[in-house]
C-alpha cells in the first residue's frame, strides 16, 4: 500500500513537473499574469455631477495599458468613474506586447494604451482601431542604482567603466532599443552583465543590489522612490519612448472609449501623467 | 509489483474514460495547437540561428551539469530521508520537496537572498573572490534547486519499495555499510535513480523563473532556451514558437527514454 502510495505521488509529481518543463514557460505566464492582472476600480462615488457632455456615458469599458502607466491610469479610471457615475473602468496592466498579441487574438479591450508606437502599429497594420492612434506622454530613461550609489555612477559614461555591474533590457524590447539609441548616439558601449526582458526585471536586480546599475524609465525610478536612487543623464534625450493611446475598433462602448482617451489626453490627464513623471508628448 | 493483479479487472465506469479523456486533450490539445502554428517553411532557419543554437547548448550543459549535482546531493538525502531515523526527518523530506510546489520566481528570489552580492552567503564568497550572480554557475544553481527534489523523490520511493532485506543479508555476511551501499542498495534501486535523473534534466531544460530572477538573461552566459523563447516573443512570434517546439521535442525525448527504461526494467524485473 505505501510503495503503492509513492508511486503514485511520484507520478503525479512526474506530471506537474513535466508539464512546466513542457511548456518552459510556466513562470512567465505568472509574472505577465500578475502584470496584467486585471483591478476594477469599482464604481462608487457618487459625489461628481454627470459629465459635461451630456450624453448618457455608462456602462462598462476595459482599458488594457502599458506597465508602466499603472499608477496614472489607476488614477484616471477613479476620476473617470466619478465624473460619470454608473461607468465602470476594469484596467488590465501588462507589456504593451503582449497586450497588443492579446487585442489581436480577440481580447476584448476598448482603449490601447501602449509604451511605444510599434506594438500601436502592429494594431494599425491589423485595421484593429477605430482612428488614428493619439501620443500622449513620453518617457526618458534614466539611470536607477542601488541606495547609497556602492559604484559612484554619476554620468551615462560610468556605466562603461571597468567593474561596474550594470544591467540593461535586451533590445528586442522597448526599453532595450531606447538604451541602445543612447549607446549608439553617444558612442560609448556598454557591457552590461545581463540583458533583460522587462524594465521590472532590471529594477529587480538594482534593488536587490546585485548589479550597480541599471537602465529604466524615469517614471521607475518615480514609483520605486526609496528603493532605488534615479541619476538623470542628458544623452536619454537621444531616445525618447513616445505613448500613443486608441480606441479598439470592436469596442461595444465607443462612446465611452472616447471619453476615456479625451481624459488621457485633456488637461487632467496630462497632470496626473506629469506628476508621475512622465513628459509631454 | 503487483501489476498483474490490476490486469484482471477492467471495470471502470465509462465516464472515467470520459473525464480522462477531457483531461488528456487540456494537456496534448494547447500542443498540437502549437505544432499547428509552426511556420514550417522558417523553420530551420529559426531554430538553427546563432542565438538560438547558443541557447540550446547552454540549456544543455547547464541541465547536464545541474543533474550531476542532483545526483552527488540528492542520493545522499534520498538514503538519509528513506533509510534514516531521526527527528525532524519528516520536517527534512517537507521542506526539501518544497521546490516541487514553489512558484519557481519565488525559488529565484530566495538564491538571490542566499547567493547574491547582498545575500547571506553571497557576501562571504565575495570577500573570497567568488561571485555567482549573473554568471551560468548562478544557472546551474537556480536548476538543481528546482530539480533536486525530482531525483529524492524517485530515489526514495524505489528505496522504499526496494525493502531492506538483502543489505542485512549482506550486512550478515560481514559487508560494511559503504560496501553494502556500493555493491547491494545502488545496484537495486539504479532504474529509480536513472528515472530521476532523466527527471532532474527534464526539469532543468525547463527551469525559467528561478533562472531569469536569479542569474539573469546574458547570451551565452545565462540566456538559456526558456529565456532566449521568452525573449524572441518579444519580436519574432515565429521563431519563439519555433523554439518552444525543439524544447518539447527535447522534453519528450527526455522523458521517453526514462519512461521506456522504467518499463523495460518493471517488466524484466516481474
Amino acid at each position: 500500500m505505501i510503495p503503492h502510495l509513492k508511486r503514485n505521488l511520484v507520478a503525479l509529481l512526474v506530471a506537474g513537473g513535466l508539464a512546466s518543463a513542457l511548456t518552459g514557460c510556466g513562470a512567465p505566464a505568472g509574472i505577465s499574469s500578475s502584470a496584467g492582472s486585471s483591478s476594477s476600480t469599482g464604481s462608487s462615488s457618487s459625489t461628481g455631477t454627470s459629465s459635461s457632455t451630456g450624453s448618457q456615458l455608462d456602462g462598462p469599458i476595459t482599458v488594457f495599458a502599458a506597465a508602466s502607466l499603472k499608477a496614472p491610469f489607476t488614477h484616471l479610471a477613479h476620476e473617470f468613474e466619478a465624473k460619470n457615475p454608473g461607468t465602470k473602468v476594469t484596467l488590465s496592466f501588462a507589456g504593451s506586447s503582449d497586450l497588443a498579441t492579446q487585442i489581436i487574438q480577440g481580447a476584448p479591450a476598448d482603449v490601447f494604451a501602449s509604451a511605444d508606437t510599434k506594438n500601436m502599429s502592429k494594431l494599425v497594420d491589423a485595421k484593429l482601431l477605430d482612428g488614428a492612434p493619439r501620443n500622449f506622454a513620453s518617457n526618458v530613461l534614466e539611470i536607477a542604482v542601488p541606495p547609497g550609489n556602492p559604484a559612484s555612477i554619476s554620468s551615462f559614461a560610468d556605466l562603461a567603466k571597468p567593474g561596474v555591474k550594470v544591467v540593461v533590457c535586451a533590445p528586442q524590447v522597448p526599453c532595450g532599443s531606447a538604451a541602445a539609441a543612447v549607446e549608439k548616439s553617444t558612442g560609448t558601449t556598454l557591457k552590461p552583465v545581463s540583458e533583460e526582458s522587462s524594465v521590472t526585471d532590471v529594477l529587480g536586480k538594482v534593488i536587490s543590489g546585485e548589479a550597480d546599475g541599471g537602465l529604466v524609465y524615469v517614471t521607475d525610478v518615480e514609483a520605486n522612490g526609496g528603493k532605488v536612487q534615479g541619476i538623470p543623464f542628458p544623452e536619454a534625450s537621444k531616445a525618447v519612448n513616445t505613448y500613443p493611446i486608441a480606441a479598439v475598433g470592436n469596442s461595444k462602448n465607443k462612446a465611452l472609449a472616447a471619453a476615456f482617451i479625451a481624459l488621457v489626453t485633456g488637461e487632467t490627464g496630462q497632470k496626473v501623467l506629469s506628476d508621475a513623471g512622465f513628459g509631454a508628448p | 509489483m503487483n501489476k498483474h493483479n490490476s490486469h484482471s479487472y477492467h471495470g471502470i465506469p465509462g465516464w472515467i474514460y470520459a473525464v480522462a479523456s477531457i483531461g488528456g486533450l487540456l494537456v496534448i490539445l494547447p500542443l498540437a495547437a502549437m505544432v499547428a502554428k509552426v511556420n514550417w517553411a522558417q523553420f530551420i532557419p529559426l531554430v538553427t540561428s546563432e542565438s538560438a543554437r547558443t541557447a540550446l547548448g547552454l540549456s544543455l550543459r547547464t541541465a547536464t551539469a545541474s543533474t550531476l549535482l542532483c545526483i552527488v546531493l540528492g542520493v545522499p538525502l534520498a538514503l538519509v530521508l528513506a533509510r534514516g531515523a531521526f527527528r525532524g526527518q519528516r520536517l527534512l523530506r517537507a521542506l526539501v520537496l518544497l521546490p516541487l510546489v514553489l512558484p519557481p520566481v519565488v525559488g529565484g528570489i530566495a538564491l538571490l537572498y542566499t547567493f547574491g552580492r547582498q545575500g547571506l552567503l553571497g557576501k562571504s564568497l565575495e570577500l573570497a573572490g567568488i561571485q555567482i550572480a549573473f554568471s551560468t554557475t548562478a544557472v546551474v544553481l537556480a536548476q538543481t534547486f528546482v530539480a533536486l527534489p525530482f531525483l529524492v523523490v524517485s530515489l526514495e520511493g524505489a528505496l522504499r519499495s526496494a525493502g531492506h532485506r538483502y543489505e542485512a543479508v549482506a550486512a550478515t555476511l560481514g559487508a560494511r555499510p559503504t560496501t553494502v551501499l556500493r555493491r547491494v542498495t545502488l545496484p537495486l534501486v539504479l532504474p529509480g535513480l536513472a528515472s530521476g535523473a532523466v527527471l532532474s534534466f527534464a526539469r532543468s531544460l525547463g527551469e525559467f523563473g528561478a533562472t531569469l530572477t536569479f542569474a539573469g538573461s546574458l547570451e551565452g552566459v545565462t540566456r538559456t532556451l526558456p529565456l532566449e523563447i521568452y525573449l524572441q516573443r518579444e519580436t519574432d512570434a515565429d521563431a519563439a514558437v519555433a523554439l518552444s517546439l525543439v524544447l518539447v521535442a527535447v522534453a519528450m525525448a527526455v522523458v521517453g527514454l526514462s519512461y521506456g527504461r522504467r518499463r523495460s526494467r518493471q517488466g524484466a524485473a516481474l
